[in-house]
């Protein structure tokens, strides 16, 4: 190291001294290291992007209790099949996302179901930030900004999966609430505190997206955001999911369950 | 002055480029009937987006006042008259695959929204990656306080109208709803009158 940075040898070992143990986040009850595929603590300001296979179990933890996690879900065999907000919420008449909700494409199949939920405050309605919003709000909306819009770290995360601006649709945001009056009024509700998570199982095949980054109704006047942590695994179990399911949900399933009969996953 | 003055025929698609300034008028000729609606940025094709939209006001509704944005938050449309209280766009479009969840999948050969979005978007090489959530204009969806959410007996009426200005140059897209299992159009597909004025 005495030769500082000077010289490619010198370069070379400034570069190759820097290496530290990645930190890992702490896994689930009963959630063995070997069958994690996914394991990641994003800043706030930041994004996170995986593929996962049917079957796949996602927890998303607030960390600080300033979270904000905008996440789209794609089929990975098949990405211009992506999850439909609008069809979510109408096809299960409920627009908040609690334990048993269908993520659901826009070819009638479930993506995703949200198995468990401690937090309770998230949205379907508002998506994501952007650059002009925030330019507006905080005076940037730049991906590697003090302040990045959501739809600007989406628009990254895409990229690494050969997807771009147009394959942006509306998206769900979780951890950060809001509540809406029988007068069709917003009403801010934010964060349920440190600690809380939501669960997910991949249903098909899926890229996930994830932006973490300030909700774009956060009334605050500065850009707040917090740790959020990911952790994804795979169990080896089959689910009956159409075992009790609502008519609708009964039949998002079936269709899944067609697809990857079709498709040799199943 | 009017520039085009147009039925769109039950269960039809429609299309038009408003130039910036342009207006366009659609009337509810018969009644409570679901005018599905998509706008563009021309030739960006920068889509609308009801997030982006409804970031910008206090109310998830659309009513006088309302600037559609796309997902960059740029107005493309303002509405500028509305002899309806209150537009649509939270609820999306029909589909084939949409109607086997809600109604069944006897419903699958129906015809649907998402059908005529598809070949209208076809003459401007555009596709599926470019449908979004749409507005429905003269569709009636309310959310309950404990979240339910659905499309209900309609609120518009035979000659109902909304206006609205177009910010820039703009596509519009549109599919006179065919669906036949809910009331967004009173069970009973309609006819719908498009009409561009040369200045809103």
């Amino acid at each position: 190291m005495t030769e500082g940075t000077a010289t490619t040898a010198g370069a070379r070992a400034h570069a190759r001294a820097q290496e530290r143990a990645a930190e890992q986040p702490p896994l689930p009850e009963g959630v063995e290291l070997d069958n994690v595929t996914w394991a990641e603590t994003v800043a706030g300001g930041g994004y996170a992007h995986a593929v996962l296979a049917p079957g796949t179990l996602v927890e998303l933890t607030d960390l600080d209790g300033d979270a904000c996690a905008a996440v789209l879900v794609y089929n990975a065999l098949e990405t211009h099949e992506r999850l439909n907000v609008a069809d979510t919420v109408k096809v299960q008449w409920q627009v908040y996302t609690s334990e048993g909700q269908v993520l659901l494409s826009d070819q009638g199949r479930a993506l995703a179901t949200v198995v468990a939920d401690s937090s309770g405050r998230h949205d379907s309605f508002y998506g994501v930030s952007t650059r002009d919003r925030n330019e507006r709000r905080y005076g940037d909306g730049s991906p590697q900004g003090p302040s990045p819009a959501g739809r600007e770290l989406l628009k990254l995360a895409a990229a690494k999966h050969g997807l771009g601006p147009r394959d942006l649709p509306p998206a769900l945001t979780f951890f950060q609430g809001v509540r809406i009056t029988p007068e069709g009024t917003p009403q801010w509700r934010g964060s349920a505190g440190a600690g809380t998570s939501i669960r997910f199982r991949a249903e098909m095949p899926l890229i996930v997206l994830i932006a973490n980054t300030a909700h774009p109704r956060d009334p605050r006047e500065n850009f707040a955001c917090g740790r959020l942590q990911i952790v994804s695994w795979r169990t080896g179990t089959e689910v009956d999911l159409e075992k009790d399911a609502d008519p609708e949900r009964r039949r998002a399933y079936r269709n899944t369950t067609d697809y990857l009969r079709a498709r040799g996953l199943r | 002055m009017i520039v085009r003055d147009e039925i769109v025929a039950p269960r039809a698609p429609w299309s038009a480029i408003l130039e910036k300034g342009q207006g366009l008028t659609i009337v509810d000729l018969d009644g409570n009937q679901a005018v599905d609606f998509l706008a563009y940025g021309y030739p960006s094709g920068d889509a609308y987006s009801a997030q982006t939209t409804l970031q910008e006001q206090d109310s998830v509704y659309l009513t006088t006042g309302s600037v559609l944005r796309t997902s960059e938050s740029a107005p493309l449309l303002t509405i500028t008259a509305t002899d309806v209280a209150r537009h649509d766009t939270l609820g999306g479009a029909c589909s084939k695959e949409s109607n086997t969840l809600r109604y069944g999948h006897h419903t699958f050969g129906q015809h649907a929204c998402a059908e005529n979005f598809l070949m209208e978007f076809a003459k401007y090489g555009m596709g599926k990656r470019d449908q979004v959530s749409n507005v429905n204009w003269f569709m009636n969806v309310p959310v309950d306080p404990d979240g339910a959410l659905g499309i209900v007996d309609g609120i518009s009426a035979p000659g109902l109208s909304v206006s609205m200005r177009a910010e820039t140059r703009t596509l519009v897209v549109v599919s006179n709803c065919p669906q036949i299992n809910n009331p967004c159009n009173g069970f009973d597909p309609s006819r719908a009158r498009m009409i561009i004025h040369d200045r809103a």
